[in-house]
């Protein structure tokens, strides 16, 4: 009877050693779900969702103080892997935060740009170039088509354009099945 | 010479339909007027137009250049002037127009001053440095730059080098009526390869349903110096597979992550040699190719075909197409896609050309449920579960069916072929593939965006901080001034005003010279008399 009470608090005590050690020693920086939940999300930094930004957003929908139907970029595909991601059921999305529309890239109307920098400093990722009284331009490449550039411009020369299909970034359809009509 | 192959899992054996194109040898296409390059023939990067519309060009010069390690350049077919550059309709599954040189051909066909290469006395290195302005793309039509698979970096490490006579689709016959015709060209390419690459044996594959092709390629090997084995396979559909060529004759199967290479195979088309000769031997860049045209046209052959050249042109030359035609498929009948239209110009990567009927391609019957009969698994030469990725891909369960190896498939088509509930198979994992390519290009580019939010974000907050500071320091000066106890900086102060004083003096003294100081004496003779003229006038006045 002694015996095995001792042998279960000598285990107990090992294995609270163990584990003490191991939570010290293998202590993971930050929020871990944080980072999945902003792998997830498209990093278009449009702030839509209410948020500053996709890390932001992330990191409310982790302390449970947003849904996960607030990203209009994301669409629908987003927000379900999202719900996969977070064991939660899939909902409708949200269109106060504004609806999903195909990628686009600004692109600065190089003739009317009088070179006020607003749209440079408006820019999340440090995608538009230019100095101040002298022409701007987008990155093509690096443009996440967030719009944030867009209302800044005094002078509206900032159009969105979205991407035209192209033999580059073509994809095989989906196979359709035709179906035949019975009278 | 005896080697034991190993025999390929799956495969289907489809009728050949190549006796049709066969009978007649390499013909001559008629030169179109105009002929359209499209700069995308190659796999990798587009290559940049060094042309100019209303420029004449001469056969064989260079019209765009490559670009970054893999790409590859385009040449003038013919002499003639550049037209327009502009997007135009290609040969490409998606029927979507791309950049394209529209070339007028003037109807002389003059070449440029072609420049053959002394290869056997030129370093290795510089030899395949110089292939990027061949154009040499992979023939067979996977189009592949060839300089980057010959790059030899001192000891190659390629054992075997395989040359790809095998042509197992069916209709097709342009890599046989090349052997046939011109196995001297190909061994002699094969001679430029070897010395590159400097590999322990060389095989010619070669299916035994060609057995003339086998014949002329024996008789040509023979007569070189270097040894070279032609071994018969047997025809089995998709043993003209790279990979599937070179587990066959060697037995090495190379495993999916790695290149041919890294096992020491390499595997070239009998077309590839011939180019590479041409180019070394003969100075000649990549101007034409071998095509076959078949299926549903009056005279069906194989034709040298300058590139860019319509395919309406092509089909004439055959005769025509009969009627009843209703598409235009380039590429075999397995993997081959429809053409958008008749006028889309022959590439590097163009073969074959089959006029298709309904009579010889019927339009396959509605697909039906799969019974799991897994008939397509015993068909698939890469041993996959087609039928699972078909699942996979049917629900765009994307990550599952990468997991099942979705991207060791070959897109052969046995399995669409075998299967009996007339399942497009492939058509399901070419939309699952470049969905999954699509989803991984997204994902880089926000992986990009998020490291530029943060850059900018941490940039932001630096400068915020430096501001801080700069403000911080700026005060604490204010605050030992209002206070001055310390006489250091009352000092400092007092010796910084005297020296703006000094400077202000400085200033004045050197004060700048007036606008009169330098002009002739003339004028200076002038301001003087106008001066006086001035004085006088006041005195007049004055005494007025």
């Amino acid at each position: 009877m002694l015996a095995a009470v001792l042998v279960m608090l000598v285990l107990a005590l090992m294995l609270g050693l163990v584990l003490g050690y191991s939570a010290i020693r293998f202590k993971v920086e930050g929020d871990p779900l944080v980072g999945k939940i902003d792998a997830i999300l498209p990093q278009t930094q449009c702030g839509q969702c209410g948020y500053p930004g996709c890390k932001p957003y992330a990191t409310a929908i982790a302390n449970g103080e947003a849904d996960i139907n607030q990203c209009p970029p994301g669409g629908e595909a987003g927000m379900r892997a999202l719900a996969d991601l977070l064991g939660v059921e899939p909902r409708p999305m949200n269109e106060e935060h504004g609806v999903s529309k195909p990628k686009s890239v600004a692109v600065i109307d190089e003739n009317v740009c009088i070179g006020c920098t607003l749209c440079i400093q408006a820019c999340p990722v440090d995608a538009i170039l230019g100095a101040a009284k002298h022409m701007h331009t987008v990155i093509a490449s690096e443009c996440t088509g967030c719009e944030l550039c867009v209302a800044p411009c005094p002078v509206d020369c900032i159009v969105m354009v979205p991407l035209q299909e192209s033999v580059a970034n073509w994809k095989w359809r989906y196979p359709v099945h035709t179906i035949k009509q019975v009278a | 010479m005896i080697s034991r192959l190993l025999k390929l899992n799956g495969g289907v054996h489809p009728p050949e339909h190549k006796l049709e194109s066969t009978s007649r040898g390499i013909a001559a296409v008629p030169l179109a007027q105009t002929l359209v390059l499209p700069l995308r023939q190659h796999v990798g990067n587009l290559p940049k137009i060094l042309v100019q519309p209303g420029e004449h060009v001469l056969k064989g010069q260079q019209l765009a250049e490559a670009v970054g390690s893999i790409s590859a350049a385009v040449h003038a077919p013919t002499s003639g002037v550049i037209v327009s550059i502009e997007d135009q309709l290609i040969p490409h599954p998606s029927g979507l127009p791309d950049v394209s040189i529209t070339l007028k051909a003037d109807g002389e066909d003059r070449w440029m001053e072609r420049k053959p290469v002394d290869w056997r006395n030129t370093e290795r290195l510089q030899l395949v440095a110089g292939l990027r302005e061949s154009g040499i793309v992979g023939m067979g039509g996977a189009a592949f730059p060839t300089q980057i698979k010959l790059r030899p970096g001192g000891g190659s490490g390629i054992k075997t080098l395989i040359i790809n006579g095998a042509e197992c689709e069916p209709y097709i016959t342009c890599d046989d009526v090349l052997m046939r015709e011109r196995a001297d060209e190909i061994v002699k390419g094969i001679v430029i390869a070897n010395y590159i690459l400097a590999p322990e044996r060389i095989i010619v594959g070669i299916e035994d349903n060609k057995p003339e092709a086998v014949q002329a390629m024996r008789e040509a090997c023979a007569k070189s110096d270097v040894r070279m084995d032609v071994i018969v396979v047997p025809t089995l559909y998709p043993s003209g597979d790279a990979r599937r060529l070179a587990a066959i004759l060697t037995g090495i199967e190379v495993p999916s992550d790695k290149r041919s290479s890294d096992a020491g195979l390499q595997v070239f088309n009998v077309a590839t040699m011939m180019a590479l000769y041409r180019y070394l031997e003969l100075g000649e860049t990549v101007v034409s190719r071998i095509v076959t045209v078949t299926g549903n046209v009056a005279r069906p052959g194989n034709f040298e075909v300058p590139l860019g050249t319509p395919m309406g042109t092509l089909l004439e030359a055959a005769g025509g197409t009969l009627p009843n035609t209703n598409e235009l498929i380039m590429g075999g009948p397995m993997m081959g896609f429809s053409l958008p239209s008749n006028d889309v110009p022959v590439i590097k990567a163009t073969n074959c050309i089959i006029a298709g009927a309904p009579l010889l391609f019927p339009a396959p019957p509605p697909a039906l449920a799969c019974i799991r009969c897994a008939r397509c698994a015993e068909a698939c030469p890469v041993s996959l579960q087609p039928q699972e990725l078909y699942w996979f891909a049917k629900s765009q369960n994307l990550e599952k069916a990468r997991e099942y190896n979705l991207f060791d498939c070959i897109e052969c088509g046995c399995c669409s072929y075998v299967c009996p509930s007339n399942i497009p198979l492939v058509q399901y994992y070419r939309f699952a593939k470049s969905e999954i390519i699509a989803q991984d290009k997204a994902k880089e580019a926000a992986n990009l965006a998020r490291e530029r939010n943060e850059f900018r974000l941490s940039r932001i907050e630096r400068e915020k901080q430096e501001r801080a500071a700069k403000h911080a320091q700026r005060a604490a000066g204010a605050k030992a001034e209002n206070a001055g106890d310390t006489s250091d900086a009352d000092e400092a102060k007092k010796v910084a005003i005297a020296a703006a004083m000094e400077r202000a003096k400085a200033q004045k003294e050197e004060a700048p010279p007036k606008n009169t100081d330098n002009i002739s004496e003339t004028a200076q003779a002038e301001i003087a008399a106008i001066d006086a003229r001035r004085a006088e006038q006041k005195n007049a006045e004055q005494e007025n």
